[in-house]
């Protein structure tokens, strides 16, 4: 089946199918990586514009590396360096930017829905590299893969997702992607953070840690953002590791197989315990490995590249 | 002026209760019961045929960004925007630039009126100083200036104290109060109706109890002061039930609702249009029957549409960040007529009520009805014309529409003033 798509907006729209192509082709791409010569010509002479602006770090770098290692151009800048600053709306941003001949954009941006609104503006490619609260696609891509190289099907497979699920684009993408691919996904944190809404996306809602990671093969925690302690969400960050931060008893109800997973950045000793994060169930260092590999397929198939391409270049 | 003779239309006049074919004649500006033989033959005729004759429309909430906002809407092009969509009677909030808290503002907008406007309308005054919610505004001395109501519209008064004394002291004046009923507590950075599609999108809610709260207590307050307080846009079944319960007690309160709240639901924000981001938003289905219901049984006493315009490059960007509102006086009579009649069942006359009697009586406004005597304003529509509403091509200054593009049915033909007529076949006179 031919990749189709130009812009990669959301993990909603996605069928399981187009999910499995872009696990495979960053299969593809995760083997030239542990190569010595880690560099693929694939995207040599296309520019691919990082517009960030809303601070990241690692998302931010994990697309450069993935786009240096296509050959692409990368040209990367934030909000602090960009006319945005100085009142240029996105439309006029970004039709410089493609006027600049870019020929792939990728944005991230605190306001959700602003991906969809770029794409309609552009004839280029737009990659949503996380959009407010809505969805950070290849956080989900790159959060599943490496689910897949553990457990290999999802299907059945209970996934716990643990935090600040109201406010987290990454638990909305990972929740699409999940339920698409079949495994049971439990949603826990404080009511507040975690309201009876979201199970209209087909997962079980939970305020109570020990039922909700019981037997779990996944556990996937969310980071608590310090600057809601001031809203009314929660009481304090101490009463929050109190009540669900995972600690090493906890994790002692997830199943022996379990692993840990956060999309970073951690907050040591909230949401998780320190020798946790750095224990041999953690996998949180592979995701941002897998990070790169993503990316990079994502970035290959909506400038035009195919999967089998890749995939049998491979082999 | 030359007499008028509107014949063979279906005259829908709710305060005599007339719902017939028939004839209505106008000499010097005013209704009259029947015109002579000669003066009949001097008069202006207009075939009615196939048509209805309404009093003119009436929308007791529109926003006509003058002074201070001219880009978006004047006076003068939102009188004609107005005339187009078959109102004769539109009252103006007073979040203007600077906003209408004082006698001389009042007075500015009252002589753009006179120079610039093809209707008839009304301004409101504030509550408070800069509508801040802090300090009360010159009551006496806005009432005096000319306005109709006291609202501080999207900034809706926080203070129950501040509130509280607002009322006790325009009732002095019988001045109601029109509140835009939001707990802004709970609303902060919200841009849609809180629920399952405000989870799916990533967008912050704006929960229907923020609006319920302020209803509850304008009801409460109502009660005590005495005074008569009108509730706008309300978008909540809640509040449709804490409104029809007050209303069974005997409370002074009237409210409204607007037809993108009886009309449309949150799932049309699946897109991220902008043009359907208003305050307070739309909401869930079952909101929007509660909507419906009340306008039935008279809950909700009329229709008004928060004609609210903003430019393209205003509404043109990321949903968070674009303005609230949308206009709605040229397409409010045939989305009306839509929801309602065909697909609510309602009888013709009763939306006409809606849209004329009821809305006058609220603010005491000399409008509404055809009996002889009163104003010659009237409305001609055809109500089985289908159009495409082409919101670019419209009479506001701006387009921020729902409806653009859409083939609506039922379209104003002729709107008249005081005997004028300031509006035929497409085009504003």
């Amino acid at each position: 089946m031919p990749w189709h798509r130009q812009h990669l907006l959301t993990l909603e729209e996605l069928s399981v199918a187009e999910i499995g192509q872009i696990h495979a082709t960053a299969a593809a791409f995760k083997a030239i990586l542990q190569r010595n010569v880690k560099k693929v010509p694939a995207m040599r002479g296309k520019t691919i514009v990082n517009l960030f602006l809303e601070p990241s770090t690692r998302t931010r770098l994990a697309f450069e590396m993935a786009a240096k290692r296509l050959s692409a151009d990368v040209i990367s800048f934030d909000a602090a360096s960009s006319s945005t600053q100085k009142g240029e709306t996105l439309r006029d941003t970004a039709q410089n930017l493609q006027a600049l001949n870019a020929d792939m954009i990728v944005l991230r941006h605190g306001a959700s829905g602003s991906p969809l609104y770029l794409s309609r503006l552009l004839d280029i490619p737009v990659i949503n590299a996380g959009d407010g609260a809505h969805e950070h696609p290849t956080q989900g891509l790159l959060d599943t893969f490496t689910m897949v190289e553990h457990f290999g099907s999802l299907r059945g497979r209970k996934v716990a997702i643990l935090g600040d699920v109201l406010f987290s684009r990454v638990a909305r993408s990972n929740i699409h992607a999940l339920t698409k691919m079949g495994a049971a996904v439990t949603l826990v944190g404080p009511s507040t953070l975690v309201p009876a809404w979201f199970e209209d996306f087909g997962v079980t809602v939970s305020h109570d840690l020990k039922s909700a990671l019981a037997d779990a093969e996944v556990v996937m925690l969310l980071r608590i953002q310090h600057e809601r302690q001031s809203s009314s969400h929660f009481p304090s960050l101490g009463e929050y590791t109190g009540m669900f931060g995972l600690n090493k008893t906890r994790a002692s109800w997830l199943h022996p197989r379990a692993i840990i997973m956060h999309p970073g950045p951690i907050n040591r000793g909230v949401e998780i315990d320190s020798e946790l994060a750095d224990g041999e169930r953690s996998v949180i260092l592979e995701q941002v490995s897998n990070g790169i590999a993503i990316r990079m397929a994502v970035l290959y198939l909506c400038s035009g590249g195919q999967p089998e391409a890749v995939v049998s270049s491979t082999e | 002026m030359a007499d008028l003779w509107i014949s063979n239309a279906r005259v829908i006049d709710p305060a005599s209760r007339r719902n017939a074919v028939g004839d209505l004649f106008v000499r010097g500006g005013r209704m009259v019961a029947a015109l002579s033989r000669a003066q009949r033959r001097s008069a202006r005729r207009i075939d009615g045929r196939g048509l209805v004759a309404c009093p003119g429309l009436v929308d007791i909430h529109v926003h006509f960004r003058e002074p201070g906002q001219t880009h978006k809407e004047t006076i003068g092009t939102g009188s004609r925007a107005a005339a187009a969509g078959g109102f004769t009677t539109v009252v103006c909030m007073p979040n203007t630039v600077p906003p209408a808290d004082n006698a001389g503002t009042i007075q500015f907008i009252k002589d753009a009126v006179v120079r610039d406007a093809v209707v008839k309308i009304y301004p409101t005054g504030g509550i408070t100083v800069g509508l801040k919610g802090q300090v009360l505004a010159p009551i006496g001395s806005l009432k005096r200036a000319g306005i109709v109501a006291i609202t501080d519209d999207g900034d809706c008064v926080q203070s129950n104290e501040l509130m509280r004394r607002a009322l006790e002291y325009a009732k002095m004046f019988d001045l109601p109060l029109m509140d835009h009923c939001q707990d802004q507590s709970m609303t902060q950075g919200a841009v849609m109706n809180e629920g399952v599609v405000s989870t799916r999108l990533g967008l912050r809610g704006w929960p229907h109890a923020a609006e319920d709260l302020i209803v509850a207590r304008d009801v409460i307050l109502s009660e005590l002061t005495g005074a008569r307080v009108h509730l706008q846009h309300i978008s909540s079944r809640h509040s449709v039930g804490l409104i029809r319960r007050a209303k069974a007690r005997g409370v002074r309160i009237t409210a409204e609702a607007t037809p993108h709240h009886f009309t449309l639901t949150e799932e049309a924000l699946v897109g991220y249009d902008t043009n359907f981001k208003m305050n307070p938003p739309l909401r869930t289905e079952a909101d929007r029957r509660a909507i419906i219901a009340g306008l039935r049984d008279g809950t909700l006493d009329c229709i008004a549409t928060d004609h609210a315009p903003h430019t393209d490059h205003e509404k043109d960007c990321e949903f968070d960040y674009a303005p609230n509102g949308i206009i709605g006086l040229e397409t409010a009579l045939a989305v009306s007529l839509e929801t309602l009649v065909r697909r609510g069942k309602f009888k013709l006359p009763q939306v006409v009520d809606l849209l004329t009697r009821r809305p006058a009586a609220i603010l005491g406004l000399p409008a509404g009805t055809l009996v002889p005597g009163a104003a010659a304003d009237i409305c001609l529509f055809d109500p089985r014309k289908a159009w495409r509403y082409d919101a670019r091509n419209g009479f506001s200054k701006s387009a921020n529409s729902p409806w653009h593009g859409r083939t609506l049915t039922g379209r104003v033909v002729t709107t008249i003033v005081d005997g004028r007529v300031v509006f035929a076949n497409g085009k504003v006179a």
